[in-house]
């Protein structure tokens, strides 16, 4: 038997911070996010190759649910989860928890920290190889100040939450556990200090199917009984259409398409989404010939100009090379309006011969 | 390329400047008074002072630092204390042989280095692995004064087949068949460490290349061991390249033990004089030359890594 | 073995293959009793999850095992030659022209101070002894049979300074550079980018009907084996547990665990629906049950099952399976079901 039946947390002593903004406020907000990579310096000075990995990103966690995030390598969604985790520093843009702007001052960051937690994708890497299991999870209740007893307690409440029996796992070590069940340690862990929200980074991309499956219906239960908001970050669509209520695509450090996952997967809008949904193999495409985009992803270091997807895009005009795109919503009628692109075929008046007509 | 080698270039002259002053300021941080060791014990005081003008030690020491720089750019080292003679002729005779020494040494060094690691490695965890590694360690532990004493007791006393005292006849090292005997004996004794450390480098190098995917994509290509052989030293070169120059820096300034005791007039003997007599211009001089080379060196090796390797950014 | 194979001699045709990895400490039991066919021009795939001895059994096809802890017992015969009674001299004649092997990530596979071209010429010089200009022209060739766009400069490219998908384009063309009978193909999209990846996967299925190969595909993904194969042969603990044609087999499992994994993989028919995920964990191949490996995990498991190895039925001529009661003979509830209660079980 794999799957939890989470034990109550009652009389844990930490309790998750408390809602401050209601349930209409989204939990996180996130605008104009850049973050500039400087290049390595040329001879005489110059800069050579600054990347900009994240472009001007905005959007909205809402309070419960879970947001998926989508794109290829280079494309920037790891930089921008190590921002919103308060890894990296922004360039530019603003990053606000349930209200509060998060600032640079030391209480405000540990205090945000207690409510975002992150998974990584390597469960092995991200676990100290020389503690055990319950020492691991017990660790950052006892860095905010709890005792380590009463931290002990709580990382074997976790344990039990998340499918592993207390009394065989706690005293292990991670290099004695399978993947999957390293993952799980590695969701309990997070879960320890009772986040609001838990930036999910490509966490079941290293595991096998039959795992994956436990892992991912694992953090559907855990999401409920604890009533958490995820950021789920994966390449890959099936999974993030089975797990997002609401998915961001990501093209070269822009936000290209954001909406509810039924709407994107049903019809996207930008002809990037597509070819990458097309991109799925399957037995049902085996007939086809041609695949939907030709070459590689550009390299962030050299981002074509305009709309960044113009060179690869079989939609492509000479406004694209000289124009990008804004994210828009789509100007679809039978769509909801919380859909939005970035790209010229959807804005009416944009120039494309495919937009349509200005009104 | 040409960017590469004119920014790394750059990058060594800050470098040489640190090297320059820590030499120059040798003088200050070391005990005794220079002026004791050329005025008579029993001086008078104004002759003490006149000769610290005359050597110019009693302006301040930035001024000092800037004129001693602008003399040593144009060969100029100063006298030696003891002997009266300029610097650079005396350091230049002694580097001429420590490098004749360092060469021959590290040539050695490397091909039974590389030979004994190459085969550790192609035997691992076999015999041949373990009496490599064995040779290699020794190299590595055996104090050299000692291995050279031990030398000489074998070689040139009990079977004297080379000789034990020297670079050959004129006093100086000459590459022809009259001194390379007297080349033999200190040139074992100082190839010991680097061939214990190549060997141990080109070991460790050549196992993890093994262990690399694209050695499977290699034989599974067909290819034989000549053509994996190759494909191996190709990757190994930067690695052992690194460890070679380092070593070969290292011999030519810290290999006063073993000069010592086969009386071979390099910069090491020199030192050793200069110290006891302490003739601060001629080791000021000294180290500052071997210290110049040691980074010399780095940066040739530094560009012979980026000519290996096409990975290092250029 | 089925039908299809019968009417021609196979290229490929592998007896009771047993691979054991030897160590001080243990001995793994890698491939544990492996038949299979393969006819020319056919593509085969081996799905499995990590640790199901896929990779393992394609590498013994070419014994590129490292031979002093490995040991392998059966019979691997490809186009009539005895692969596991040649000496090496004869399997480095036959490695890289009869038989080559593409890789998952082509970083790590290509010799990062080699050029592409230089490691496409020495394959084509060392079987065929061929001038360096002959070679060059060959290897200009391949690049452009590969789509590598700007061929000529690529030659002397390193695999640093091309792109993910370039790179696995030039891998390939390394393989192909002998034109061999049979490619080994181990999981060479999964380190790719989901568009690149699909780019791959055709390349792969154009090339091998311009060449007429047969290949042999390892991955561990449902969607790609959907995608290439005309076979699809799943591995669990080390044998082949359900062999068949790639639609029916994606269509109707027939094995409990390959209906598990058909279950647990996330397809866009999952939103909405609790995962059937297939409980507890893959076997030690250090200490292999006596019976049937699946048992431990297995819904439908009986005394019977873990007696001994069931043996492999066939229940149609191109299909078979290593089951006691596989789906299409097992009366009751329907297999996701069964799976869908034992997990809500408390």
């Amino acid at each position: 038997m794999t799957d939890p039946l989470p034990a109550p947390l009652a009389e844990s002593p930490l309790q998750p911070l408390p809602d401050v903004g209601g349930p209409a406020q989204a939990l996180l907000s996130v605008s104009g996010l850049t973050k500039t990579f400087a290049g390595r310096g040329k001879l005489f000075g110059g800069r050579a190759g600054a990347v900009q990995a994240v472009s001007a990103v905005s959007f909205d966690v809402r309070k419960g649910e879970t947001l998926g995030i989508v794109g290829e390598s280079g494309c920037g969604k790891s930089t921008a989860s190590k921002l919103i985790m308060g890894l990296l520093e922004p360039t530019a843009g603003e990053i606000v928890f349930d209200g509060e702007a998060l600032g640079r001052d030391a209480a405000g960051l540990r205090r945000y920290r207690r409510q975002v937690q992150m998974v990584f994708q390597d469960s092995f890497s991200s676990l100290n190889p020389r503690l055990t299991i319950e020492e691991s999870i017990a660790f950052p209740p006892m860095v905010h100040g709890m005792a380590r007893k009463a931290a002990i307690g709580i990382a074997r409440d976790m344990l039990a939450a998340v499918g592993l029996q207390p009394a065989q796992y706690a005293t292990r070590f991670p290099h004695e556990l399978s993947g999957g069940q390293r993952q799980r340690v590695n969701i309990a862990r997070a879960l320890a200090l009772r986040p609001r929200l838990v930036v999910l980074d490509e966490p079941v991309s290293a595991l096998d199917k039959s795992v994956e499956a436990q892992v991912l219906n694992l953090l559907m239960d855990l999401k409920a009984e604890f009533g958490l908001t995820y950021i789920f970050i994966s390449h890959d669509l099936n999974v993030v259409q089975y797990i997002s209520d609401r998915v961001l695509v990501m093209y070269l450090g822009r936000v290209v398409e954001l909406g509810a996952a039924e709407a994107i997967f049903a019809g996207a809008a930008h002809p990037y989404t597509s070819a990458l949904l097309a991109s799925r193999p399957s037995v049902a495409g085996r007939s086809r010939e041609a695949p939907p985009l030709v070459g590689d992803p550009p390299s962030p270091v050299n981002p074509p100009s305009g709309c960044a997807f113009h060179p690869r895009c079989v939609f492509s005009e000479a406004v694209c090379a000289t124009t990008r795109p804004a994210l828009l919503p789509v100007a679809v009628p039978d769509r909801q309006a919380e859909h939005l692109a970035a790209c010229l075929i959807n804005q009416p008046g944009s120039g494309h011969s495919r937009a349509p007509k200005a009104a | 390329m040409i960017f590469y080698i004119v920014r790394r270039v750059l990058y060594s002259i800050p470098i040489a400047l640190s090297v320059g002053l820590v030499c120059f300021l040798l003088v200050y941080i070391s005990p005794g008074d220079p002026i004791s060791a050329i005025a008579p014990p029993d001086a008078p005081a104004e002759m003490i002072t006149q000769l610290r003008r005359d050597y110019g030690l009693d302006k301040p020491l930035p001024e000092q630092f800037a004129i001693w720089l602008g003399r040593v750019v144009q060969g100029d080292l100063g006298r030696s204390l003891s002997t009266g003679r300029p610097v650079w002729g005396e350091v230049s005779v002694a580097l001429k042989n420590t490098v004749s020494l360092a060469v021959a040494a590290c040539t050695l060094a490397f091909a039974i280095g590389t030979l004994l690691g190459g085969l550790a490695a192609a035997f691992r965890d076999t015999w041949v692995d373990r009496i490599a590694m064995t040779f290699a360690v020794a190299g590595v532990s055996v104090p050299h004064y000692w291995l050279g004493m031990l030398l000489v007791a074998v070689f040139a006393v009990t079977f004297p087949l080379a000789p034990s005292m020297g670079a050959g006849p004129g006093g100086t090292f000459v590459w022809d068949w009259a001194h390379l005997p007297f080349l033999i004996l200190p040139m074992v004794t100082l190839s010991a460490i680097p061939l214990g450390l190549v060997a141990r480098t080109v070991r460790g190098t050549v196992i993890e290349i093994l262990h690399q995917e694209f050695i499977t994509t290699l034989r599974g290509k067909g290819l034989r061991s000549g053509g994996i052989l190759l494909h191996v030293a190709k990757n190994a070169a930067p690695s052992v390249l690194a460890v070679m120059g380092l070593q070969l820096g290292y011999l030519m300034g810290g290999s006063i033990l073993v000069e010592t005791v086969f009386s071979w007039p390099g910069t090491g003997f020199l030192l050793n004089s200069a110290i006891f007599q302490r003739d601060i211009p001629l080791l000021q001089g000294t180290i500052l030359v071997l210290a110049l080379l040691f980074v010399a060196l780095n940066l040739v090796v530094d560009l012979g890594q980026a000519l290996l390797d096409p990975r290092i950014k250029r | 073995m089925s039908a299809l194979q019968s009417q021609s001699q196979p290229l490929v045709k592998v007896r009771d293959l047993n691979v054991a990895f030897v160590s001080k400490e243990a001995t793994l039991h890698a491939v544990n009793g492996v038949d299979f066919d393969l006819a020319p021009k056919e593509t085969l795939c081996i799905l499995g999850e990590s640790g199901s001895g896929k990779s393992v059994t394609l590498r013994s096809l070419m014994r590129l095992h490292p031979p002093r802890r490995t040991r392998i017992t059966g019979t691997i015969q490809v186009d009539g030659t005895d692969i596991v009674a040649a000496s090496e001299r004869e399997l480095s004649s036959i490695r890289g022209r009869l038989v080559s092997m593409i890789f998952q990530e082509p970083m790590t596979a290509l010799d990062p101070v080699f050029t592409i071209g230089k490691q496409i010429t020495e394959t084509i010089r060392r079987h065929e002894g061929v001038s360096h200009q002959e070679a060059q022209r060959r290897a200009l060739d391949l690049l452009e049979l590969v789509q590598i766009p700007s061929a000529r400069q690529r030659l002397d490219a390193y695999p640093h300074e091309l792109s993910g998908g370039l790179r696995q384009r030039a891998m390939i063309a390394v393989a192909l550079s002998v034109r061999p009978k049979l490619l080994l193909a181990d999981e060479p999209t999964t380190a790719l980018d989901a568009t690149v990846q699909i780019q791959v996967l055709l390349l792969l299925k154009r090339i091998q009907a311009e060449l007429g190969m047969g290949v042999i595909f390892v991955t561990h993904d449902l969607g790609v084996a959907g995608e290439i194969a005309d076979r699809i042969a799943v591995m669990y603990a080390g044998r082949f547990i359900e062999e068949a044609p790639a639609e029916a087999l994606l269509e109707a499992p027939e094995h409990p665990y390959v209906e598990g994994l058909l279950g647990a993989t996330v397809t866009p028919a999952s939103r909405g629906r609790r995962l059937t995920a297939i409980p507890g964990s893959p076997p030690n191949l250090r200490t292999l049950p006596v019976g049937c490996a699946f048992a431990p995990r297995c819904t439908s498991a009986e005394p019977n099952c873990r007696a001994a190895v069931p043996d492999l039925r066939a229940l149609a001529p191109d299909r078979t399976v290593r089951c006691i009661h596989p789906a299409g003979l097992r009366p009751s509830m329907p297999p996701a079901m069964a799976f869908a209660a034992e997990e809500r079980a408390p």
